[in-house]
C-alpha cells in the first residue's frame, strides 16, 4: 500500500515535469540575453537574464499592433458572444419551446466543424463588404467559434439558478427585466466570467483565421506567424513567451470553473 | 404564461440563428461555389491542382499519421493522469493546475516552446551534451522520423489537457458506489476500471474523441514553428495556398476536405459508439 501510494506520487510529479519544464524553458530562452542564446550547451540556469530579447521582440514591426488588435478583438469577441449568447442560453434554460431539440443540436454541430477552414470564403464575403483587413471581420469570425459554447455554457450556468427566486422577486413587484437583473445576473456571474474568459482565450489563441482575414491590421500570433519563416530563433523564443503568458493567468484564474465547464454543457 | 414558450424564446435565440447562418451557411456556400466554378463556368481544374500538388497528398499523409498516433497516445494519458487523481495524491491541487495549463496555448505557441527543445542548440541537445551524447539534427527534413516525434510530443503537451479535463468532469458524474460494490465482491483494481469506470464514461470519452479528431485534423501552426513547410499537414496547405501561392480556389478545395474529414470523423465515431461491441447503460 505504502510503495503504491510512492508510485502515484512518483508518477504525479513525473506529469508535472512533462507539462511544466517547457513552460520554463521556454521563460529561459526568452528572458536570456542575445548572445548566452548563441552558446551551446545552453544553460538550464537562468545566467544571463536580461530583457533585452523580449523588449527587441515588442519593439519589432508589428508586434506592438498587434498585440492592440489581438485585445482588441478578444475583447469584442467576448462582448458579441455574450450579447448574443446569454439571451440564448437563457432561453434554452427557461423555455421549453419546439425545435428546442434541433436549435440545441445545430449548436453542437457547428461546435462541433471547424469553422476556421471556411476562412478562405469568409475571407471573399468580407472582401465584397468591404471588412476584410479589420478588427471587426476578425472579431465576426471568433465570435461565430465561440457562440455555441457561450450559448451551452450559459443554458447549464442558468438552469442552475432556480426559477422560484425569479418568480418570487417577481411576486414581490420586480420587472422581469429588474428579476433577471437582481437575481439571476448575481448568482450566474461568476460562471459567466469563466466562461468570457475562455471566449477571450479562445480568441487569443486563435491563428488561421485571424492570419486569413487580415493584411496590415494583424492579431498576435498571425504577425508572430507571418514572420516565422525569416525572423531568428530570439525572436521566436521571444514569441513562444509571449503567447503562453496569458494562458498562465486565465487558466489561474478559471481552473476552479473548468470542470463545470467541460463538463456538463457538452453532453 | 398567456405567452407560448415559442413566441417567448423566438426574440431570444433569433439573433444567434442568424449569426450562426450568416458565419457558416454563407462561407460553406461561397467556399463550395469558390472550389467549384472557374472564369467559365463548372470546373474540376481547382481540385486536380490540388491532387496534382505533391505537397497534397504528403500533407494528407501526416495529417493522417498524426492522428492515428496521437489520438491513442492522449487518450492513455488522459486517462492515467484522471486515475492517479482519484488517488488523491499529495498536492493534487498543484498538480491539477500545472496539468490544465496547456489548455490555454495555442498550437503556434506549444510549437514554439518545443522549438526551444529541440532545435539544433536547443535544449535537448545541450542536455545530451552534458551528458556526454553527440548532438543530433531532431528536426531536419533529413531525419522524418524525429521531425514527426518532435510534432506528435508538442501536440500530446498540448492537447492533451482537454481531454483530461472532460473526462475528469465525466468521473465526477459517476457515483462511487458501483466501484465499492465490485470492490466488495473481489474485483481487482483493473478490473473495476475496465469493466465498471469506462463503460460509464464512455459519453465523455465519444465527446472527447470527436473534439480531439476535429481539433487534430485543424492543427497545423504547431508543424510549421517546428519544420516550417517540412511537414506539411492539410491546414497548413490551406494556409500555404491563400498566402504564399495567393490562390484563394484552391485553398478553399483544401479546406472543404478538410471539413469533409470533419464530418466523416464526427459521424463514423457516433455510428461505431452507438453499435459497439458493448452495450452502453
Amino acid at each position: 500500500m505504502r510503495a503504491q501510494r510512492l508510485w502515484v506520487q512518483a508518477a504525479c510529479v513525473a506529469i508535472s515535469l512533462f507539462m511544466g519544464v517547457p513552460i520554463y524553458l521556454i521563460t529561459l530562452a526568452a528572458l536570456s540575453s542575445r548572445e548566452s542564446l548563441n552558446d551551446f550547451p545552453l544553460s538550464l540556469l537562468p545566467t544571463h537574464p536580461s530583457g533585452e530579447t523580449m523588449s527587441t521582440f515588442l519593439r519589432s514591426t508589428g508586434i506592438l499592433g498587434g498585440l492592440v488588435n489581438s485585445l482588441t478583438v478578444g475583447l469584442s469577441t467576448v462582448a458579441l458572444s455574450l450579447a448574443v449568447g446569454l439571451p440564448a442560453g437563457y432561453a434554452l434554460a427557461r423555455y421549453a419551446f419546439r425545435g428546442r431539440d434541433a436549435y440545441q443540436l445545430s449548436l453542437l454541430l457547428t461546435r462541433a466543424l471547424p469553422i476556421v477552414v471556411l476562412s478562405v470564403p469568409l475571407a471573399k464575403v468580407f472582401l465584397t463588404t468591404g471588412l476584410y483587413d479589420t478588427a471587426y471581420a476578425v472579431t465576426l469570425l471568433h465570435t461565430a467559434l465561440a457562440l455555441p459554447t457561450t450559448v451551452l455554457i450559459s443554458a447549464a450556468i442558468f438552469v442552475g439558478v432556480p426559477r422560484e427566486q425569479e418568480e418570487a422577486a417577481m411576486i414581490f413587484g420586480a420587472s422581469p427585466m429588474a428579476a433577471f437583473g437582481r437575481v439571476v445576473v448575481p448568482q450566474a456571474l461568476p460562471g459567466i466570467a469563466a466562461s468570457a474568459i475562455f471566449t477571450f482565450v479562445l480568441s487569443w489563441n486563435e491563428v488561421l483565421g485571424a492570419s486569413i482575414l487580415t493584411l496590415n491590421r494583424r492579431t498576435l500570433p498571425a504577425q508572430v506567424l507571418a514572420t516565422l519563416g525569416e525572423s531568428p530563433l530570439a525572436f521566436r523564443f521571444a514569441g513562444g513567451l509571449a503567447l503562453v503568458l496569458p494562458a498562465l493567468v486565465f487558466i489561474a484564474v478559471v481552473r476552479r470553473y473548468l470542470l463545470n465547464m467541460w463538463g456538463t454543457p457538452l453532453r | 404564461m398567456a405567452a407560448g414558450p415559442a413566441r417567448r424564446a423566438l426574440p431570444l435565440i433569433l439573433p444567434s440563428l442568424l449569426f450562426m447562418t450568416a458565419l457558416f451557411l454563407l462561407p460553406l456556400i461561397t467556399g463550395v461555389a469558390q472550389a467549384f466554378r472557374g472564369p467559365d463556368g463548372l470546373t474540376t481544374g481547382y481540385l486536380r491542382r490540388m491532387v496534382d500538388d505533391p505537397y497534397f497528398w504528403q500533407a494528407a499523409r501526416n495529417t493522417a499519421l498524426l492522428i492515428v498516433v496521437l489520438i491513442p497516445l492522449q487518450f492513455a494519458l488522459a486517462l492515467a493522469m484522471a486515475l492517479l487523481l482519484r488517488e488523491r495524491p499529495r498536492l493534487a491541487g498543484l498538480h491539477f493546475y500545472i496539468w490544465v495549463i496547456p489548455l490555454a496555448i495555442s498550437d503556434l505557441a506549444a510549437g514554439l516552446v518545443w522549438l526551444s527543445i529541440f532545435t539544433d542548440r536547443g535544449y535537448l541537445n545541450s542536455v545530451l551534451d552534458a551528458a556526454g551524447i553527440s548532438p543530433y539534427a531532431w528536426l531536419s527534413f533529413q531525419h522524418p522520423a524525429t521531425m514527426f516525434l518532435a510534432v506528435v510530443i508538442a501536440e500530446l503537451w498540448r492537447a492533451t489537457s482537454l481531454v483530461f479535463v472532460i473526462v475528469v468532469a465525466g468521473m465526477q458524474g459517476v457515483p462511487r458506489d458501483y466501484d465499492e460494490a465490485a470492490a466488495v465482491f473481489g474485483a481487482s483494481y483493473w478490473q473495476r476500471v475496465r469493466h465498471v469506470l469506462l463503460p460509464q464514461l464512455r459519453p465523455s470519452l465519444q465527446v472527447a474523441l470527436i473534439l480531439r479528431t476535429i481539433l487534430a485534423l485543424e492543427a497545423f501552426a504547431v508543424a510549421q514553428a517546428l519544420t516550417g513547410r517540412n511537414f506539411p499537414l492539410l491546414v497548413g496547405e490551406t494556409y500555404q495556398w491563400y498566402t504564399a501561392l495567393q490562390n484563394p480556389n484552391v485553398a478553399t478545395a483544401v479546406a472543404l476536405v478538410v471539413l469533409l474529414l470533419s464530418v466523416v470523423a464526427a459521424v463514423g465515431y457516433l455510428r461505431l459508439m452507438r453499435h459497439g461491441p458493448e452495450p452502453g447503460r
